[in-house]
């Protein structure tokens, strides 16, 4: 049976982590550890205390709210080589949506009390993770306004022929 | 330019403002559609819209499918036609997708909604020729999972080994197990060989901007991107100008273009 492959290292291989510096790797790694959720498990749950975020290796989780009654609306999915929630930066630190694998994910679960620890007493690590997590919500903000332009929509800007 | 007359020889709803005419010559017919070029499909009485080739019947040389969304009057009356019907037809027209550009390389191809129905024809000769690639990428979005164009086609493709299809939606209620997301959130998570792949997309011009920005930032040549555009096309053959875009026509010079040659157009307002 092969070793475990060290939490730096499995952090130093993720797009999300690219070009850190190895000394904030070693930082961060020191907040991590594995996790992984069977298809169908809860990852977290919305008002749940957000105590850390993931950094999903390999799998594909739904981010979706609950929309009574009984129905349940998914808002994103993310997969391999992205980062799941940032709840944990921000105050009151309670999740904003139910996050459920739909597939079996292996991710690191990193601390979020330990990483603002960190962040608090290395303000240049705390620079380089939260450019990092400002690029993520970014991106995320960008692709959430395509989807409210509902491009493919009746009313919407859709292609009226394949022409 | 006069249209000749091309009969249904079958119909199939796809979703319910859309259907696929295949359609036949009642005698002699038109010269043989290229995957992206365009027919004029003329509604007797109502009126002609253009409309890509959205599959070639290998075993029927010469019947020709296209795909239509009712939205006006006149794709109204096509949708409406049923198996037997004829209608004029003019075409085919414009530059369509330059296959021998990808050849040797992977593909990464990016379809949004009815822009499906003009990139079908070009995973349809890729897998023909499936030798001359290398690995190729089916990314595919739409609005909802009961909005997804060809689903049929879609499982088919997704059951081939050597294709890869990502399916995504914008909106999903409980019961769908697969993406949700914009089709641009598809392109980072695609293993491909950026140096020396193609792109092909089609869509709304909206995701066609943003496919092109998310395939540049990974890597992809803006030389090796290609986009169907959608104008106005009335002639279809560079005399009325309704199809201009700034120096170009796109019934002539398009539909297809590289998006080193097309992107700066889109951007532009007055345009």
């Amino acid at each position: 049976m092969s070793a475990p492959v060290p939490i730096r290292d499995l952090l130093a291989g993720h797009p999300f982590f690219a070009d850190l510096p190895a000394a904030d790797l070693d930082l961060v790694a020191g907040c991590g550890r594995n996790v992984h959720f069977a298809a169908g498990q809860e990852v977290f749950a919305e008002g749940g205390d957000a105590d850390a975020f993931f950094v999903i290796r390999h799998g594909r989780v739904a981010l979706s709210v609950h929309s009574p009654p009984g129905g349940e609306l998914t808002i994103a999915t993310l997969g391999d080589g992205e980062v799941l929630g940032w709840s944990w930066l921000f105050p009151p630190h309670r999740w904003q949506f139910d996050a459920r694998a739909v597939a079996g994910t292996s991710a690191v679960a990193l601390d979020g009390a330990c990483l603002r620890g960190k962040c608090e007493a290395d303000t240049a690590l705390g620079y380089r993770l939260m450019a990092r997590f400002a690029r993520l919500i970014q991106q995320r903000l960008q692709a959430t306004r395509l989807q409210l332009l509902d491009l493919y929509g009746r009313d919407g800007p859709e292609r009226s022929v394949a022409g | 330019m006069v249209p000749v007359p091309y009969r249904v020889t079958g119909r199939r709803t796809e979703l319910p403002d859309t259907a696929t005419l295949a359609l036949e010559p009642i005698e002699a017919g038109l010269a043989g559609p290229r995957p992206g070029q365009f027919h004029m499909l003329w509604a007797f009485g109502v009126g002609e819209v253009p409309i890509s080739v959205s599959h070639l019947q290998s075993d029927r040389p010469g019947t020709h499918h296209h795909t239509v969304r009712a939205v006006g009057a006149t794709t109204r009356a096509l949708c409406a036609l049923a198996e037997g019907d004829t209608l004029g037809v003019r075409g085919p027209f414009g530059h369509g997708w330059d296959l021998d550009a990808a050849r040797g390389g992977d593909v990464v191809v990016v379809a949004g909604g009815l822009g499906l129905a003009p990139l079908r024809p070009v995973v349809e000769a890729i897998t023909a020729a499936r030798d001359s690639f290398g690995r190729v990428a089916v990314l595919v979005g739409a609005r909802s999972p009961d909005d997804l164009l060809f689903a049929d086609v879609l499982a088919e493709w997704r059951g081939r080994f050597d294709l890869d299809v990502e399916i995504t939606v914008d909106h999903a209620r409980g019961g769908w197990h697969g993406d949700v997301g914009v089709v641009t959130s598809l392109v980072p998570r695609i293993p491909i060989d950026v140096a020396a792949a193609a792109a092909f997309v089609c869509g709304p011009e909206i995701m066609m901007r943003f496919a092109g920005n998310a395939l540049r930032d990974a890597g992809v040549a803006p030389e090796r991107i290609q986009v169907s555009l959608e104008r106005n096309m009335v002639c279809a053959v560079a005399h009325c100008g309704h199809c201009q875009l700034g120096p170009t026509l796109v019934c002539r010079d398009g539909p297809v273009y590289t998006l080193d040659a097309v992107g700066p157009l889109l951007s532009v307002r007055s345009l």
